[in-house]
Order: structure tokens, then sequence, then C-alpha cells
């Protein structure tokens, strides 16, 4: 027996190991088949001994030959047999063996039940550890069914290494056996909160496994999960957790609006991929399953589209193929009941426009247009097609006839605020694009003659402002238009006259040069009298114009109106006027880059600051001949101006300009030298622009519908691509290599597609344009003024000046005024000769005081009067000013009075006086019940020459810590014996914040008791230079800023104020020599900054 | 759930399959092919992720071993990438810079690394400490009864 012993140690110390078997395996890669089959009957011989290491070995080199695909099952009682060995060692052997081959049909498995319930209860952790994870892999229903209970028990072992495996294989369990889970459940449950992470962990695996499968029946587990999801912070927890709530969500669709919140700070604090990942997963997927068919609780699903949509956009920026691919879902967002995802989408669709999709997004959207309800929304949505369009120099429209269609349509949204967009799109596309001229212009002859349609509601209504480039171009570009009679008459409609001031001016200039080609194509024709009509139109027509209020059109419309019957008069002698006409408006418009000017070198010897004639001496009034000026102004243009303007004018112009070009940082030199080689080339062509004859020449009458180019487009882009293909297939005949079929009918691609028109660009930047220029063609003599603007006036340009024609591209409401005093000035100048010598060296004075009339009045006193103010008489115009007081109510809050004393300083009467406005948000005018928001008040008096009278008005202030400046206008009768005009007169209204204050008296001790509650925000600010004794000082401010003194030691006082809204100001002035330090304390802090500024102001001017 | 793990070499080698699922050797044979030809043909720059069958398969190279993961179509790839690199951290930690022969040479001890950390599909603990201390607990239980050899080279010397 020992011998027997002995041998079979022998024996086994000659057997191979698992080392010696994968050694010999790759010793032998020629014949491992061979060598293998030798092995295995090798370990069939081992398996046939006793010794259960033997025996143990064997299982263990089996193993490792059934992963290399060796059939291994014969050996599977072996295996058994290993299994139930007591000791560890063979024992896991045996159980990996058995997790490896075992599988529901070997039939030994039954044979194990006990052997594994034994282990299961084992005293060694371990033991049972092997057994749970062999089970795990080779459980059947029937072991399922005899172990649940001995797993059930496992749950609650005490060592947390077999609870969390015990945990684990019930799921493997439930799906063997179903009947276990109901009551395992409850063990289950409990183990979410067991004190292990790793058991812990294992129950929500096994739970959301579950919950995926049916979760229905694990909905009141909810809170318990998001109680853990808040709390836990081990990734791999929390990605269950999150899987389950997307199982869960569907089912209770509350749960999706108390999942935002800890989701979004997940995806906003992970580091972690794999669970951002998840969290997104999840939230589409609850998304998808909550958008169908749950429309009652959509108010999670807002929240999740405009999160998509806003990372999408975010995406757009690096990766914008990605998002295009979207393009129909963002579309679909356009139809959503909520604004703010709508916006969201608009922005997407700005960056995912190519050339291809640019038409159909457009389509879209002017659907959306139509269907829009609100202006707010259908005036982003406009702006946003324009934008879109019009991004990058245009460089996704290859058809601009649809374009210019497009803006056309828009321009039948009611009530929108952009007119003068659109506006602005259609001067530009037809100025730069001149292969699309005559199709715009046949669009917008369209729209004049239906000007009807647009202007329903003319003053609040935008979009009158299309009417503006309509005429323009129509004007600009006349030679195109079919029917430039037809336009004529459309232009000169009585109805023209209600339209704004501006746009009136464009007409009649327009009409002007529309006249001159229809005296063009007429004086071709022998009949005359057709010529003669339209003079005689423009005659009867004009004057309509000629007594606009508004300035501009006044001027044009006499200008005009006295070049027409000079026409006629020369017609009537049967001479040929068309081509002398037609010569005032020759010359092209070519668009300049901003940056152009300056590449033009300055000739060498050239000192634009030296005089070209001499300085003027002096007397020379610019008053004089005033009328003859009209009637010449026109032709001027035409012709070089040196010879024809007044040495006088020059100098001044020439000093206006050199003060403009030291005010203004973005002036640009017009050198005489490019105004030469402007005049000396006639026109401009020999700036290189593309010509492109178009394909497209379908004619749609009436307004255009923007789909027929769609259609059109596909059409062309289709022969485009038909050309190319021919085209590729000509070059593959030449070269007959077959290297490839690289081009063959592939889905065309971006740069494929060709643009119908080109766009102009002359240089390689944009110009900034200057419509007002542009439409008044003074090239010459207003090309300074054109660059840079607009811009704020200069102090030089609010000079009341009598040449005012030389700045008209300056329109300002301020020299509306001034322009208006001017002319009213007139007839009294000529009484006064005796003051004209003085004038001419006043004009400066007169310039300076002007500046401090118009801006520096001292806070709380603003001086208003009328006109006469530019009177010649210097005493007069600063004489004891008639003060206006602004002074708050103590009431009522939010009431501020304001007085102002009107005085008349002219000679004529003055009646009918319209005090009016413009509220701001903050401050408004309180006018009568009934009255709408831009009515002006009646002043209730009139005057006579010489007379002053006061009147009140109200205003409501909301808030008052900010000083506000009011701009306003006067409308007033001037009545002479002989005729009245209507007038007007601009000013402006200061609110300073010291208008706000009340004097108000405080005793020390209530003022000691205010400065230490604490309440009060502190600042200061110290004045250098005051040159006063101290109660002089004291006083200043007392009056000035409404402040009371509470106690004064020698050089030191506190003061005290208070608003009309109850906000305290407590001072501390202290003066040492000629600097004085305030130190100020109130409750509001922008109120104190802005009264401390005001006290400042107040003693910078002494 | 995962369905099953391999680990395979760049030969086309299986060096470890666990499969979480009962399944036939024949099938079982024939994934394995398809799949170790599908994740082999693949170039290194391209995703660890491909859909197959009905499952996901997440696969990640180390060195010249691929470790391969079958998972169901609601699981994470992320996740899963993440097990499977902290299968390679568990494995280098319990043989030191792990490499393609200790697991060839000791296959055994990767199963039941392996067996520690997932079990039926599910990982089981997710600390790696808990999870090396099992091991080597156990590790110890086993040399604790190895005696036999000592007391052959007794007998021997007898």
């Amino acid at each position: 027996m020992a011998l027997k012993i002995v041998k079979g140690s022998i024996d086994r110390m000659f057997d191979k190991n698992l080392q010696d078997l994968v050694r010999g395996i790759r010793n032998h890669k020629e014949d491992e088949a061979k060598y293998i089959s030798t092995c295995i009957d090798e370990i069939k011989q081992e398996l046939k001994q006793d010794n259960i290491a033997v025996k143990a070995n064997a299982v263990c080199k089996l193993t490792y030959l059934q992963m290399l695909g060796y059939d291994v099952s014969w050996a599977a009682f072996n295996i058994v047999e290993v299994m139930s060995s007591s000791k560890f060692t063979y024992k896991r052997i045996g159980y990996l063996a058995a997790s490896q081959c075992f599988h529901e049909s070997t039939d030994v498995i039954m044979l194990t039940t006990n052997q594994i319930r034994k282990d299961l209860s084992s005293p060694n952790q371990y033991d049972t550890g092997v057994a749970l994870t062999g089970l795990s892999c080779f459980v059947t229903p029937d072991l399922a069914r005899d172990l649940a209970n001995d797993i059930m028990t496992l749950m609650s072992h005490t060592k947390p290494y077999i609870r969390k495996k015990a945990v684990l294989i019930m799921y493997k369990v439930f799906l063997k056996y179903p009947e276990s889970l109901r009551p395992a459940f409850p063990r289950l449950k409990e183990k979410l909160e067991d004190p292990d992470p790793g058991v812990q962990s294992a129950a929500v695996n096994v739970i959301c496994e579950l919950a995926r499968r049916n979760p229905k029946n694990y909905l009141s587990l909810a809170p318990l999960f998001f109680k853990l999801m808040t709390s836990s912070t081990n990734n791999w927890v929390l990605i269950k957790i999150i899987k389950l709530f997307g199982a869960l969500t569907p089912l209770e669709p509350r749960l999706g609006k108390k999942l935002i919140e800890p989701l979004t700070n997940l995806i906003h604090s992970t580091s972690a991929m794999s669970l951002l990942y998840e969290c997104v997963n999840t939230v589409i997927a609850v998304l998808i399953s909550l958008s169908s068919g749950m429309p009652n609780h959509s108010a999670s699903i807002q929240v999740m589209k405009y999160l998509g949509l806003l990372a999408m956009s975010k995406i757009l920026k690096t990766h914008p193929k990605s998002v295009q691919s979207h393009k129909d879902l963002i579309l679909q967002c356009l139809d959503d009941k909520d604004e703010s995802i709508r916006l969201r989408a608009l922005d997407l669709l700005y960056g995912m426009v190519s050339k291809k999709n640019l038409m159909e997004i457009v389509k879209k959207l002017m659907l959306h247009v139509d269907k829009a309800e609100g202006t707010t929304y259908r005036d982003e949505l406009l702006t946003k097609i324009i934008d879109i369009c019009s991004q990058s120099n245009y460089q996704y429209i290859t058809n601009f006839e649809w374009y210019i269609s497009i803006l056309v349509e828009l321009t039948r949204l009611e009530g929108t605020r952009h007119g003068h967009l659109i506006a602005s799109q259609m001067l530009d596309v037809a100025i730069r694009v001149k292969a699309i001229r005559a199709f715009a212009v046949a669009q917008m002859a369209t729209l004049l003659d239906n000007a009807h349609l647009l202007t329903g509601n003319m003053q609040r209504n935008g979009i009158c402002e299309v009417l503006y480039a309509a005429a323009w171009i129509c004007g600009e570009f006349s030679e195109h238009l079919e029917n430039p009679m037809q336009t004529l008459e459309a232009m000169l409609r009585p109805k023209v006259a209600t339209l704004p001031g501006h746009i009136q001016a464009v007409y009649v200039q327009n009409a002007a040069k529309l006249f001159a080609t229809v005296l063009k194509s007429q004086e071709g024709n022998t009949d005359s009298t057709a010529a003669q009509e339209t003079s005689q139109l423009m005659i009867d027509r004009l004057p309509l114009f000629v007594q606009s209020a508004n300035l501009e059109v006044q001027e044009r419309a006499s200008c005009i109106l006295q070049l027409v019957k000079y026409i006629q008069k020369l017609q009537q002698k049967d001479v040929e006027v068309a081509e002398e006409v037609n010569a005032l408006f020759a010359g092209e418009l070519n668009p300049v880059a901003p940056k152009a000017q300056k590449k033009v070198p300055v000739p060498e010897g050239l000192d634009l600051d030296a005089w070209i004639n001499e300085p003027p001496s002096e007397s020379e009034s610019e008053d004089e001949q005033p009328k003859a000026i009209f009637a010449k102004e026109e032709p001027k243009h035409s012709r070089p101006r040196h010879t024809e303007v007044d040495e006088k004018e020059l100098a001044r112009r020439r000093e206006v300009r050199k003060q403009e070009q030291a005010n203004n940082p973005f002036y640009i030199k017009a050198s005489p030298s490019s105004q030469k080689v402007y005049q000396d080339t006639p026109g401009v062509e020999h700036i290189p622009v593309v010509q492109i004859d178009l394909s497209v020449p379908l004619k749609v009458p009436g307004l255009p519908m923007s789909d027929q180019y769609v259609k059109l487009e596909e059409e062309r882009r289709q022969k485009e691509r038909a050309e190319k293909k021919k085209k590729v297939k000509k070059n593959r005949k030449e070269k007959r290599s077959g290297r490839g079929k690289k081009h063959d009918s592939g889905p065309e691609s971006e740069e494929d597609i060709t643009p119908a028109h080109l766009v102009d660009i002359v240089t390689e930047e944009m110009p900034e344009v200057c419509w007002s220029c542009y439409s008044q063609k003074q090239h010459s003599n207003c090309l300074s003024l054109c660059f840079g603007f607009p811009r704020p006036l200069a102090d030089s340009e609010k000079l009341p000046v009598r040449s005012h024609r030389a700045a008209e591209a300056l329109k300002s409401p301020v020299e509306d005024g001034d322009a208006r005093s001017a002319a009213i000035q007139e007839p009294k100048k000529k009484s006064s000769k005796e003051k004209r010598e003085k004038k001419k060296d006043k004009d400066r004075d007169r310039k300076v005081k002007l500046k401090y009339f118009f801006e520096n009045y001292v806070p709380f006193i603003l001086k208003i009067a009328l006109p006469s103010v530019y009177l010649v008489d210097e005493t007069m115009l600063f004489s004891p000013i008639k003060v206006y007081d602004i002074q708050g109510n103590l009431q009522d809050g939010s009431q501020v009075v304001v007085s102002v004393i009107f005085e008349n300083k002219c000679d004529s009467f003055l009646k009918s006086m319209e005090f009016n406005v413009l509220d701001s948000l903050n401050t408004k005018l309180q006018r009568p019940e009934g009255s709408g928001p831009h009515d002006g008040l009646a002043v209730p008096f009139q005057l006579p020459p010489g007379v002053s009278n006061e009147a009140q008005f109200v205003f409501t202030v909301q808030s008052i810590v900010m000083p506000q400046k009011l701009k306003g206008t006067l409308t007033f009768i001037v009545k002479n014996e002989d005729s009245s005009t209507h007038e007007k007169l601009d000013f402006k209204l200061h609110f300073t914040c010291t208008s706000y204050l009340i004097t108000t008296p405080c005793y020390s001790d209530a003022f000691a008791k205010l400065l230490e509650s604490g309440d009060l925000k502190s600042s200061s600010v110290r004045l250098e230079g005051v040159n006063m004794p101290f109660h002089h000082l004291l006083a200043r401010i007392c009056f000035h800023h409404h402040f009371s003194v509470v106690e004064r030691i020698d050089s030191c006082a506190s003061m005290y104020s208070r608003s009309v809204q109850g906000h305290h100001v407590c001072l501390l002035v202290k003066t040492a020599g000629q600097t004085v330090n305030v130190d100020a304390k109130c409750d509001e802090p922008t109120l104190l900054g802005n009264v401390l500024d005001e006290i400042k102001q107040t003693f910078s001017q002494c | 759930m995962m369905r099953f793990m391999l680990l395979f070499s760049r030969q086309g080698k299986l060096r470890l399959q666990k499969w979480y699922t009962a399944t036939a050797e024949r099938d079982k044979k024939k994934m394995v092919r398809e799949l170790m030809q599908i994740v082999l043909a693949r170039k290194p720059k391209m995703c660890s992720f491909l859909e197959w069958r009905d499952l996901k398969i997440v696969y990640k190279r180390y060195a010249s071993l691929y470790f391969c993961c079958a998972i169901e179509e609601q699981d994470n790839e992320l996740i899963t990438l993440e097990i499977i690199h902290r299968f390679v951290e568990l494995l280098d930690k319990y043989f030191g810079s792990v490499c393609e022969l200790d697991i060839i040479f000791n296959f055994e001890k990767a199963y039941f690394i392996l067996d520690e950390f997932l079990m039926g599909g599910e990982i089981q603990d997710t600390s790696k400490k808990s999870v090396l201390k099992a091991i080597e607990q156990a590790d110890l239980l086993q040399e604790e009864d190895e005696p036999p050899r000592s007391v052959l080279e007794e007998m021997g010397l007898a």
C-alpha cells in the first residue's frame, strides 16, 4: 500500500502540470494536434487515478484545452469529482472547469445540487464564494429552484463578500426561476441600503437589470434611487441608477422634471465621460419616450429641447457638418409653441445654411413668417432671413432674382420694425449685383405702383422704408424701366405726401431722375407735346412737396420745380434739352471700399492745409444773394465747382472740414487729386466688373413668388450638372486612362454650385455705404462728409450757417432747427444792416455760446427761448434768461413738475404752440386721458412779440437714480401780416438727479442716528481750486442742489437732503485751502454718484 | 449585462473566454472565430465599438492582447471600456506588470481574478482593493492545503 502511494507520487512527479502543457504546445507548433491528442490520452490516464491532486491537475489542463477549442465534455463527471474535493485548491479548479464547460444540457449538473448546497453553507467564505461564482455561470432552472432559498439566506450573510455575490447571483436565479422574485424582492430592496458599498452597488445592478425588463414594478423604488443618485459618488453605481431612471421616466413623467436638476448637475460636474454619456443618453431616451404620447407633460421636454438646441449651437461652431444633418429636426422646432425654442432654432439655422439648402431653408422660414403670431417673433424671423441670406457677402446666394423676390415678399409683413433693413438689402443688392438691376427695377416699380398696400398705417409702419429703396432704385437705374412714365406718376401721387420726410425727399429727387429719362425717350419722338406734358405733370405735382414741412423735401422740391419750369420754357422754344437734363444725373455709382481713399497717395508738394485762395478778408457777408443759389444749385453739381463757389464759402467750408477732421477719428482725407481723377474719367467704367448673362428671363407679373425660383434654380443646377458631366466625359475620352470613376454622378458638392450672378466687390472689403450720399449723388462736394457718417455732430457744425446747403448731407434735429431759424431771420436782417459789420467777428463767439446754450446749462436750470435767439443782437440773446425749473413733487414720489417759460423774441405773433417730448422708458410726459403716447400738449396761451409766459408740465419718473435727457419738439405757427408758417424747434430737457432732491431740514441727532444705522453706502469727491468763502460754498450747494445744513463747525459742515422717493443723502463737507472734500452717504449708491458728479460740475463752472 | 468576455492575441489565439450566459460549445466556437476576425481586421485608429448581431462589442487592445466584451443593447459602452481597463489594472497589480505570457501560464489565476471582479456579467465590486484582497485571501487558503508536495519530498527522501 505504501509502495502504491509512493509509486503514485513518483508517477506524479513525471506528470505534466499546466505549465508543462502550455510550454509543450508552444514547442510543437508544427504538429500541435498530434501533441494535444497525446496529452489528452495522458489526461485520461490521470483522471483514472484515485489521487485527487492528480485529477485536479488533469482537470486544470482540460480547462485550458477547452479554451483552445477541444471538446472536454466527456470529463464532466471528473469535473464534478474535483468540485466536491474538500480542499479549496481543488474545489476552485473544479468550479472553474465547471463554469467554463457546463451548460444547461450538461446532464451531470443534476448531481451537483447537493454539493453546491453544501459549499454554500460552508464555514469558509471562499468555498461559498467559489460555489456562487461557478453557479452564476451554469445555473439551470432546476438548480435555481432548488437553491433559491439557500442563496436568499446568503443575502443576509455576515460577510459582505458573500452578500454581494449572493445578491448578484439572484438575478440569474430570477431569470431561470421567476417565481423566486416575489419572496426575494423585499430582501433585495433592503440591500439597496446595505452599509457595504459593494453590496449596495450589486443590489443597484440587479434591480436596474430587472427594471429594464419590466419598469412598472419598480416605480415605488424611485424615491430611494433618487436619494442614492444625489448622495452616491460612485460613478459605476450612478450610471446604473441613471439608466434605471431612463426606464422609469416614461411611466412617471413627473420624474422627468425632478431629474433635470441632478442630471444637469452631474453633466456639468462629472469628469467621467462614461457618466456624462449615460446622462445624455438618458436625457435623450426620456425625451423620445415622452414626446411620443405624453402631451400633457411637456415642460420637461421643452427644457430638453432647448438644451439640445443649445448644445447643438455649441457643436455648430466647431463641427458645422454634423449639425447640418439635423436640419429637418431643427426646422421642426420652428413649429414649437415655445418662442425661446424657436429663437434658438433660428440661431442654429443661421450657421447651417449652404448654397444647396439656402433656398429650402428660407422657403420654410417664409412659411413661418406667414404663420407667426406676435410681431417680435416675426421681426426676429425677418432679420434672421436677411442675416442668413446676406451673411459673408451673399456667399450662399446663387440666384439673386430669388433673393429680390424674397425681399419683396417680406414687404407684405405688416407692422414690422425692420423696413429699413429690407430697404438697405434691396439697395445693396441692386447696386452691387449689376446683372440683377433690370429685374430689381421692375420689381421696385411694381412696389411703387402698389405703394398704398404697404402704407396702411403710415407713421407707425416701418415697412414704408422700403419705398425709400424702391424709389431710389427706380430713379437711379431708370434706364431699365419698362414704363418710366407710369412709375413717375406713381411717385408723384398726392398720397406720397403722407410718407415720412426722408422718403419724400428721395421720391422728389428720383422723380427728377425719372423725368430726365422720360424726356430722353420722348424727345426722340417727333411729337414734342408728350415731353411738354411730362414737364407739365412735374410742375403740377411738385408744389405739393414744396409745401412740405420737411426741410429736405421742401428744398429739393423747390429746386427741381424751378429746374423743370426752366426746362419747360426751353421746350416751348423747341430746344432739345433731354441730353443736358440727363447730364445732371450722369455717371455710375460703384461701391467703394472704406479704405480705398487711403490708397490714393497724396501727390508731392501738395499741402492739404494750405489756402487755395486768399483767406477771406472780411465784409462779404455770407447771407447775400439768398435766392439765386436755389436756382443755380442743381446744375452746379455736374460741372467743376471751383469757378463758381465763392471764395468765402470755400474758406469757410475748409474751416469746417478741418474741424471735422480734428474731431472725427474716422475721417478719411479727401485729397483734391482724387477728386480730380474722379472728374476726369467719365463714369467709372475702368473698375472691372464681371457681367454675367442671365439664363432666367422668366417674367413674373405682379408681386413675385420666390418659390418659382426654387424650381428654376433646381433646373439650372441640373443643367449645369449635365453640362459638367458632358465635360467630364469629354475629358475622359481624351485621356482614355481609366484611372478611376472619380466624378461620376455622386451628389453635387458645395463648390459645384456656381452662383447665377456675381456680387460686385470692387475691393476685398465691403464699402461702408452712406446711402444719403448715394441718393443725392453729390460726389464732388460731400465726399468728405459721407465717409464716417453718421457720427455725432461736431460743435462747429452746429453753427447756424448761411450756406447750410453745403452740409445738407448732415441732418440732425439741432441743425434742422438752426437752418429753419436762419430762414426766419432773413427778413429781419435787412432791417438791421448796421449790425452786419460786427457780425462776422461774432461768429466765433456765437459758436461757443451756442454750444453753451445747448449743452452746458447749469444743473436743474435749463434755458429755452423761441427762435429769435439766433438774432444778431447778442445782448438780447443772453440777456436775463427765462429759466425753467424742474422740481420734484413731494406728494407723489414719481412725479416731477417742469416749469417752462416761453418768450417770444421775434417780431411775429406766435400761436398754436404744441409742446411734445419723446418719452423714455423711465420718464414720461403726462398727457391728458384719451391722447396717444406720442401726442403733443397744447400750450395754453399765445405769444405776441416780446411777451413771455410760463407753462407747467408734469412728468412721471420711475427711477430717479440716474440723470436723464429727453428730446423734445415745440411746434408753433408764426403769423405775420401777410402769411403764416408752421415751424418747429427742437430742445432737450435735462433731468438732473439734483432736481429729484428736496430740501428737507434735519436735526443733528437724527442725522447722527442715520449715519450710525449703517444702511448707507459712502462715496466721496474732491473739488480742487474752489476759490470762495466756505459759507458761499455751502450756500451754493444748498441753492443748486437742494441741501440743508445740519451743523457747521469751522471749515467743516454736515448737510442733508432727501429725494422724492425717500432716499437720504448726507454730506460732510470739509475745506482746506482751495481744496474741498465732500464725503457723502446715501442708501442708493447710483443716485449718490450722480449727485456728486453734479456738485462737481457746479463747482467746475465757477 | 455583459454576455461574454474574450481575450485573444494579435495572432488570433484565444487566451481567455468567459461566458456569462450558458452557450453551447459549437456556438461559442463560431462566435469567437467570427468576432476575432472582425476585431483583428480593424485599424488601430478606429473606434472601440461595433455592433454585432444584437450585441454591442467593446474592445480594446493592450500590447498584443485584445480584450473584447459583448454587451447588450442598453448597456453603456464607455463603462464597459472602464471595466476592461479595470480588469487590466487588476491583472497588472496581481502579476506585477502583466504580460501575455502571465495570462497564458496562469490562466486559471486570470479567471479567478475575473470572477472576483465580475459575476454573472455584472460588476461585483468596483473597488480594486477589495477584489485583490479577496484573491490574496483565497490564494493563502490554497497554499495552506498545498502540503502534499512536501510530504512527497519527505517520502522520496525516505
